[in-house]
């Protein structure tokens, strides 16, 4: 009973703006939309509080039947699992490239492969949309020097999700790039010199120095890149807004369909406990394999 | 650029003249329309000295979410424009104003009844038609003459056996007409031709499996089935006009919206060759129904401006301002009176939707509706594409539909108990 009247540790006082921020901005908010989620909150109930029923799961067991949310979970997944292994692909590419030995201006290269990411999407959705025009676009005149028929990007349901994924790494990859470089740098330089004595060439020391130095940066960048495409929502959403045929319809932007589109708030706010159920079980996942890794 | 300057200057305007005896009024329009309603402005203001707009242009494409959002803030502008198939929707919220004491009976008289009557919800009115649409038959004159077709068509009938003639004419890919198949508005549209009640019992229950519409649904297939449209969305074609130019189909039916674009994206010498017509009928009653759609202007039923905001409707529904409407963008006027001026009396392609538009119907005034228009869209397509049968299509949408219903029919169960 006296513990409860004793001063708090000091360090609580500290913490507490932090702490009353993220209890009344992000957990009370969560919440209040799993509440949400065991409710049929719609239009009727938006102008009327009365018409508002308790649904307990009934919400989440219309979803598993919704031939639309394993559609938006197909090209979800596809996003994340071209786009994500791509995307750090490109990433580790450029940032190897940008810390070679041999490049002069360093910083200017990095500041300009870190752009894109800094730019917002709206005004590069702008710039991509000319580029994969059917008829005057970059890309289709590219093609055409090499003799490819002319491809309808964002109007093909078969071509669309790469148009996506295209642009999405495009815009992303900067990100990780800077992480790799941080990655880089700390590896000791005496590693290479020993290798070169042993008369290791620069593939065995990518192999056997670089990659396994990396492998810390390598779960970060994972994980952070899963989880951030997992939410795929602003490319589909100023592109395509889900179309062709829902080629491009992300669990994030059927949510966001759901709920502002249709204002099924109860259905939206369960959509979303799904998309967080499934990048928590990816993340769990990979930590799991990496642990075993390393 | 043209926008960010406006808005600025907008922003500009409003931050130096802050009178405080003049009422301002919040005006929320979409697209184009907020965009070129500015200019009309500045007459406004100076017959109402005592009013100033604030005009705020939204993209069609967040309009409606941008509303409800605003609905549910409590912070909707006191006037707006709003699409004439989302009444019902604002009208469940009670986010409208009932217009019935304001408008006069003469002024009643002036405006399409059809029209009109898509504002209305349970005998009240709610909005006021700003400009009407409808859709019907766009075609090629030279190509149905080609066929042996000196005159548009007027029954189903006629119209299969044009369609047989211009698909029979020389030259491979070529089509007789264009029905994107991820668009629900022809098969409803055929079906309300021949008087299908698309949902029963006070809309409480889908109702596609009926006699009407089923055959309705069955002539639009056939059309496919025949090889007379292309199965194609909207989405895999890639430019319209050059399709419409280069006769790869003959017919089309769409909206006022795409007189302007074929005036302006069709070859010059082509522009001679291409005519409109009023819907077809089933029957011998010519002209055929279509629907009734457009935009109207509502007033927010928390508005504390509610008598200025009227002016500036009824300012806005002057015939000389629709005409001035009618000729920045193209939007065909609400009002009777307006089709007599020259500009729009002599222009026979837009004639035929002044026929057309004292022949239409609505849709289910319902908040459900949007939502169950785009099931059929998505059922008509898999029936076209062969995934579905006729009959498996029609019952898979009555089951979804009566799904979306299920929370309507719990309202009225509760309401009249």
């Amino acid at each position: 009973m006296r513990t409860l009247f004793l001063p708090p540790n000091p360090a609580f006082w500290f913490l507490a703006p932090a702490l009353i921020l993220i209890a009344g901005f992000f957990f009370l908010p969560v919440a209040a939309s799993l509440l949400l989620s065991f409710t049929d909150f719609d239009i009727y109930a938006l102008g009327d509080r009365e018409q508002l029923r308790f649904v307990a799961l009934d919400n989440y067991l219309r979803l598993l039947h919704d031939p639309l949310f394993w559609t938006a979970i197909k090209n979800t997944l596809y996003f994340v699992l071209v786009g994500g292994p791509l995307s750090m692909a490109v990433s580790l590419g450029a940032a190897l490239l940008v810390n070679h030995r041999l490049v002069r201006f360093k910083g200017l290269f990095r500041s300009l492969l870190f752009l894109p990411v800094v730019t917002t999407l709206v005004a590069i959705a702008v710039v991509w949309r000319y580029l994969y025009h059917p008829r005057f676009g970059f890309l289709n005149y590219l093609l055409g020097l090499f003799g490819f028929e002319p491809i309808d990007w964002l109007g093909d349901p078969d071509w669309a999700m790469p148009a996506i994924i295209l642009m999405a790494i495009w815009k992303n990859f900067g990100f990780n790039m800077i992480i790799f470089i941080a990655g880089l740098q700390s590896i000791p330089a005496r590693l290479y010199e020993a290798a070169i004595i042993d008369g290791a060439n620069s593939w065995h020391q990518f192999r056997h120095i670089t990659l396994p130095m990396l492998a810390p940066t390598f779960v970060f960048v994972t994980v952070i890149t899963m989880i951030g495409y997992f939410q795929l929502f602003a490319e589909p959403y100023v592109m395509t807004q889900g179309g062709p045929a829902n080629s491009t319809l992300s669990v994030a932007l059927l949510m966001f369909q759901e709920g502002f589109r249709w204002w099924n708030l109860g259905y939206a706010a369960a959509v979303a406990f799904a998309l967080f159920l499934i990048i928590l079980a990816g993340t769990l996942l990979q930590l799991k394999l990496r642990r075993r890794e390393i | 650029m043209r926008l960010i300057g406006l808005l600025l200057a907008l922003v500009l305007l409003g931050a130096c003249r802050r009178d405080a005896d003049k009422t301002v009024l919040e005006f929320w329009a979409m697209g184009r329309e907020g965009e070129v309603v500015q200019s009309l402005m500045p007459e406004f203001e100076r017959r109402h000295p005592n009013i100033r707009v604030k005009v705020q242009q939204i993209p069609w494409s967040a309009a409606h979410e941008k509303l409800l959002t605003a609905y549910a803030g409590d912070a909707m502008p006191d006037v707006f424009q709003l699409g004439n198939t989302w009444i019902p929707e604002f009208v469940v919220l009670k986010a409208v104003d009932s217009l019935d004491d304001r408008l006069t009976a003469p002024q009643r008289g002036d405006y399409f009844e059809g029209i009109l009557e898509t504002n209305e919800i349970n005998g009240r009115l709610y909005g006021l038609p700003w400009y009407v649409d409808t859709r019907l038959l766009f075609y090629r004159t030279d190509i149905l003459d080609k066929a042996g077709f000196s005159e548009p068509p007027k029954t189903w009938n006629e119209w299969l056996g044009m369609m047989a003639g211009v698909k029979a004419l020389p030259g491979e890919d070529r089509y007789a007409l264009l029905l994107p198949m991820n668009e629900w508005q022809v098969p409803v549209i055929l079906g309300l031709q021949l008087g299908a009640e698309l949902l029963r019992d006070e809309a409480q229950f889908a109702n596609f499996r009926s006699g009407p519409f089923r055959q309705a649904f069955h002539f639009y297939l056939d059309i496919f089935r025949r090889g007379y449209a292309p199965a194609v969305s909207e989405a895999q074609i890639a430019n319209l006009y050059q399709e419409f130019a280069s006769g790869y189909f003959a017919m089309y039916i769409t909206g006022p919206w795409n007189i302007g674009e074929f005036e302006h994206r069709l070859p010059k010498g082509l522009q001679d060759r291409w005519a409109t017509a009023p819907m077809l009928a089933p029957d011998e009653n010519y002209p055929g129904l279509s629907l009734a759609g457009g935009a109207s202007l509502a007033i927010a039923w928390n508005s504390t401006r509610k008598d200025q905001a009227w002016e500036l409707i009824e300012f806005l529904s002057e015939p000389e301002q629709q005409l001035a409407f009618y000729r920045m963008t193209g939007d065909l006027p609400s009002r009777r009176s307006a089709w007599q001026h020259p500009d729009l009396a002599t222009a026979t392609r837009v004639q035929a939707f002044k026929t057309q538009l004292e022949r239409v119907a609505s849709t289910p005034k319902i908040p459900e509706w949007e939502r169950i228009a785009s099931k059929i869209a998505h059922y008509a397509e898999k029936a076209v594409r062969g995934e579905l049968t006729e009959e498996q299509a029609l019952t898979a949408l009555d089951e979804d539909v009566d799904r979306i219903l299920e929370k309507r029919r719990w309202l009225l169960r509760k309401q009249a108990q």
